[in-house]
């Protein structure tokens, strides 16, 4: 003993340790103690080697590094006491990891320990192997521990039934040598050894298929008799738990017959008769009662199936789920999660009860049991399931919103019945829990609503209501309602398309502006907010040219603002509003319908993160709006479906807001740009920044590749306008990139200067409307077309209050003149003209091409058609 | 298998920790900081469950019960039952009390090696090795009196005196 150490005794070193005020405190007092033992290690102090390691024990429990004890532990194992021995075993156990090679040093004296003549010792060495023992002690030390199993002393028995199921577990292949000891152990009185014999078969079963085989055909029968003794067994006072005996084997048990009867028809059948009697004799008053059955009940969903047992299962379930007690509710949900697989038809019959449970006040149990009622939905309970869970959104804790927000808005998109149940029920979740919607999740909502065109005025006004109700604005809704009432606002004021279930209610054209001002000037609005707020200004100061000048004001004032994108806006809008009021009207009118395929496509793509060329570039969009920008351009903009916007053009977000055509930046930037014809002022300032130098000729052709590759789809909004382009016959000169950039241009406008005649076209046709347009030019101005539309109504009925509007990409000016009349006669008798002028900026390089939208009125009711014409002649 | 026992204070202060596969230190620290984390912020009336695959990765659960100013945590897998696990912490705690006469969080303090040497005779390997608390406690009382005995013989072999008596 070294006389000058004085280390402190293991109380007083706890003592000084509680005693600590603050961590720093603490760690010094550690710093002192774990010193003293370094150097009481160093000199070899056996005397307080066993202090020492306790203390380090002690110190690694609250967290400091006490790695340099790990030799003690070995010194002490090999010593001869037993106080060293169990502190230098409990110290492997805990200082130690299986694989570091210290252990290897570990394995001679286990050894020794294991054949030790006091049992303790061997039971000490047993413990500690079962607890650390690695793939190489698994090996060496096998056949000590296959020898204890038959040990007679009951306690090491079962300590060697769980050292063996260590073993095994590293060593597989040892499996075959512990199936007779262990089968010997399933008939054994002594219920330690009986509990761990259980579980060393359970796994040798996993293991081993042969196991697995001998342990079905030779203990099946044994085992069932085991269980039904001590399902009948009189009362056993140690192995009580709150009056069931020995609930912890029983489990064990059932765990067991669960591997054998697994896809085994003769097993499972064997133990149908003790599984019915476990499940109905067991008292359910009692956690551990329960615990029984909560087994039984797993063990029957997994064996062969026997459709009374089935069924007798799921009714405990049922009953759990109605029980005071929260953990029971809690495994009953689990277990209904695995039965649904099996049963999902006996799952349905609790499901109000499982839907009680998501209201229930314990959070584990509330998710458990979303996640059960999310799986239980389907297309015949979805409106009363959505209902209840919508209803509970209201009262719903804050932290489970978001996840049941998330849950009710998945099960709405993928069950919904029709369009104006999910956009009622989105509509109810915006207002109740917004601001845990997620991205995705509205900008879909708008799709829907921009696919319902009866719906419209309907959305707009139930929208509109909800604004005004909720009290705490709703980010998301607010951005609905926004993009609603800027492209809806005129239903909203005039009460248009009324449904009956709706009350008419009074708008006026000031309180719609008031929506959107909400919107920008909101103090939480985020950017897309605002900037969806500036574009709905724009919008309304067309619908409701009263309210222009009000407008203009508002967008005005962010002339200044410091944020580029609201800056950028509220100087070109401001433009539009004060100097285009002739084209302004055309330039917002209402978006085309987007498309659901499209968009739904996208998601998914993006999803799997294989990002097409077109959502690349919608990403890189300039503007400072970035990663809000890019699906709110997917939503306003047209175009971008299909052709992939220039990543390099500044002005190209704007254009994609407006939905104007994009293959102009590609253009523009040939080698021999033409000046850009007439005043087009508007032209200029959508463009601006659009780079040409950048453009490089690789960046053409891979859209034009692009484009070839996207279906043509003619109906596809102004998007099929450079499809068109490129698939045109002068593509089949071998560069198709020449055409695009126009290179073939002058002869074919040198033919339009002779004032060639052009045929008259079939603009639109549908079953009840043909349009033909007849065109002319006026000498002298070769980019202006003369087109006269003739309508003629191929339906028995009149039409009445007959409107035709049309649409042009940017590069085209178009001017309609009025119509000839506004009420076209039935069966073809008679017909309505109009003359439209159009002018062509690009003439010579861009071919005409124009939306039509055509409203009237049959027997009072309002119809719309739609459709595009791209099939002008060419060089117009 | 059960992964993990954990008692800690109602402060997070670990009592006793004991891990199954191995973690390091740093790693406890952190997980018993989690589960603490967790457990404080849960009413009085819930379950005694508590989702930690957060915590303890995929396929775990975690049963806790609180007793006086003491935690006592179990963790996991799928291959146990839940409600028996709860069970096992009674039993535990109820090994403990017979064994302390009372137990209160200081007798644990300051014998955390025999409450090592306790829950050895009720887990082993993560697996459960004895659920009758009469025949743990018998088990731990032998290992005492041999510890005992041993002292006393290194008492008696050491100091003259202890012949005298």
């Amino acid at each position: 003993m070294n006389p000058f150490y004085s280390g402190t005794r293991l109380r007083d070193m706890i003592r000084a340790i509680r005693a600590c005020k603050t961590a720093a405190e603490e760690r010094a007092v550690i710093r002192k103690e774990c010193a003293a033992i370094r150097a009481s290690i160093d000199e070899n102090d056996h005397d307080y080697r066993h202090r020492n390691l306790a203390k380090l024990m002690f110190i690694h429990m609250l967290g400091y590094p006490t790695h340099f004890g790990q030799m003690e532990c070995l010194k002490l194992i090999a010593s001869a006491g037993f106080p060293e021995k169990r502190i230098g075993y409990l110290g492997l156990m805990l200082l130690l990891d299986e694989r570091q090679e210290v252990l290897m040093l570990v394995t001679n004296s286990l050894k020794q320990d294991l054949n030790h003549s006091n049992q303790y010792i061997v039971g000490l060495a047993l413990c500690a192997l079962g607890n650390i023992c690695s793939a190489e002690m698994a090996r060496d030390l096998a056949p000590e521990v296959e020898r204890l199993l038959q040990f007679r002393d009951p306690n090491i028995r079962k300590k060697a039934a769980l050292c063996s199921i260590r073993i095994i577990r590293k060593v597989p292949d040892l499996a075959e040598n512990f199936v007779n000891p262990a089968a010997s152990l399933l008939k054994e009185k002594h219920h330690g050894v009986m509990i761990t014999g259980v579980q060393l078969c359970t796994e040798l079963c996993k293991h081993s298929s042969e196991a697995l085989e001998y342990f079905r055909k030779k203990s099946t029968e044994a085992m069932v008799k085991t269980l039904k003794d001590l399902v009948n067994s009189p009362y056993a006072p140690e192995y009580d738990i709150a009056g069931i005996t020995d609930p912890f084997l029983h489990i064990r048990m059932l765990r067991f017959l669960r591997v054998l009867g697994q896809g085994d028809a003769d097993a499972s059948d064997c133990m149908n008769d003790i599984l019915a009697q476990v499940a109905t004799k067991t008292e359910s008053n009692k956690n551990s009662g329960n615990a029984i059955l909560y087994e039984c009940v797993e063990t029957i969903m997994s064996i062969e199936d026997s459709g009374g047992l089935r069924v007798l299962a799921i009714n405990i379930l049922g009953r759990f789920l109605s029980n005071r007690d929260n953990n029971i509710r809690y495994v009953a949900l689990n277990m209904l999660m695995k039965a649904i697989t099996v049963d999902a038809q006996a799952v349905q019959r609790h499901r109000t009860t499982i839907l009680e449970c998501v209201k229930d006040s314990d959070a584990s149990i509330r998710k458990r049991a979303l996640d059960l009622v999310y799986l239980l939905v389907n297309e015949s309970n979805v409106k009363p399931l959505t209902k209840e869970l919508i209803d509970f959104l209201e009262v719903a804790d804050q932290e489970f919103k978001g996840d049941l927000t998330a849950k009710i808005c998945s099960i709405v998109a993928k069950y919904s019945p029709e369009k104006i149940w999910y956009i009622d029920q989105m509509l109810k979740v915006l207002s109740e829990a917004g601001n845990f919607v997620k991205d995705e999740v509205w900008h879909a909502l708008i799709v829907v609503i921009s696919n319902a065109s009866d719906l419209h005025g309907y959305t707009v006004r139930t929208l509109y209501r909800a604004f005004q109700r909720s009290s705490e604005q709703q980010e998301s809704l607010l951005r609905v309602a926004v993009w609603c009432t800027g492209e809806y606002g005129d239903m909203l004021v005039n009460n248009i398309g009324m449904l009956d279930i709706e009350d008419p209610i009074v708008v006026t054209e000031s309180d719609a502006v008031d929506v959107a001002e909400t919107a920008i000037k909101r103090l939480g609005s985020d950017l897309t907010t605002k900037a969806m707020g500036m574009i709905a200004l724009l919008k309304l100061s067309s619908r409701f040219p009263s309210c222009s000048e009000r407008i203009n004001n508002s967008i005005v004032q962010y002339k200044g603002s410091l944020v580029l994108e609201l800056q950028q806006r509220s100087i070109e809008f401001n433009s539009i509003i004060a100097s285009h009021q002739k084209m302004r009207s055309v330039l917002v009118e209402r978006m085309p319908v987007l498309d659901e395929a499209t968009f739904i496509g996208k998601r998914a793509g993006s999803m799997t993160g294989s990002a097409s060329t077109s959502n690349a570039a919608a990403i890189n969009l300039p503007n400072g709006v970035s990663k809000s920008s890019a699906p709110l351009v997917d939503l306003l903009d047209l175009s971008s479906d299909d052709v992939p916007v220039p990543s390099s053009s500044g002005g190209g977000f704007i254009q994609d807001l407006l939905g104007l055509d994009l293959s102009a930046a590609p253009e523009k930037s040939g080698s021999n740009p033409t000046p850009i014809s007439g005043a087009d002022v508007l032209l200029d300032l959508l463009s601006i920044g659009t780079s040409p130098p950048a453009q490089s000729t690789a960046s053409a052709t891979d859209i034009l590749s692009n484009q070839e590759k996207s279906p043509t789809s003619q109906l596809d909004g102004l998007s099929s306008l450079s499809s068109l382009s490129a698939n045109k016959p002068s593509a089949a000169v071998s560069s198709p990139t020449i055409d695009l950039l126009g290179g073939l241009s002058p002869n074919l406008a040198s033919e339009d200067e002779n004032g060639s005649v052009y045929p008259s076209i079939v603009a639109y046709e549908s079953g009840s409307l043909r349009i033909t347009f007849d065109f002319s030019k006026t000498a002298g101005s070769p980019q202006t077309t003369l087109i006269l539309a003739t309508f003629k109504n191929l339906s028995p009925n009149s039409y009445t209050d007959f409107i035709f509007q049309a649409a042009v990409p940017k590069f085209l000016q178009l001017h309609l003149d009025s119509a000839s009349a506004s009420t076209l006669p039935g069966s073809g008798n008679g017909s309505i003209t109009q003359h439209l002028r159009v002018t062509n900026s690009q003439y010579g390089k861009k071919h005409l091409v124009m939306r039509l939208r055509i409203a009237y009125k049959v027997d009072d009711k309002d119809v719309l058609e739609e459709g595009q014409v791209s099939n002008f002649p060419r060089n117009l | 298998m059960i992964r993990a026992v954990i008692v800690m204070n109602t402060q997070g202060k670990p009592r006793f920790a004991k891990f199954y596969d191995f973690q390091p230190v740093e790693k406890q620290q952190e997980l018993i900081r989690s589960v603490h984390g967790v457990l404080c912020s849960r009413a009085e009336n819930v379950s005694n469950f508590v989702e930690a695959e957060s915590i303890f990765g995929p396929d775990s659960r975690v049963v806790y019960k609180h007793f006086a100013t003491l935690y006592f945590v179990f963790v996991f897998n799928s291959s146990e039952n839940e409600l028996a696990m709860l069970d096992l912490i009674q039993v535990f705690v109820e090994t403990l009390d017979k064994c302390f006469k009372n137990v209160c969080e200081l007798d644990l303090v300051f014998n955390y090696t025999k409450m090592h040497s306790i829950l050895d005779e009720i887990i082993s390997g993560g697996q459960v090795l004895e659920t009758s608390s009469a025949e743990v406690v018998k088990a731990v009382e032998e290992i005492s009196k041999l510890e005992t005995a041993s002292n006393s013989i290194n008492f008696v072999s050491k100091t003259v005196s202890g012949w005298r008596g």
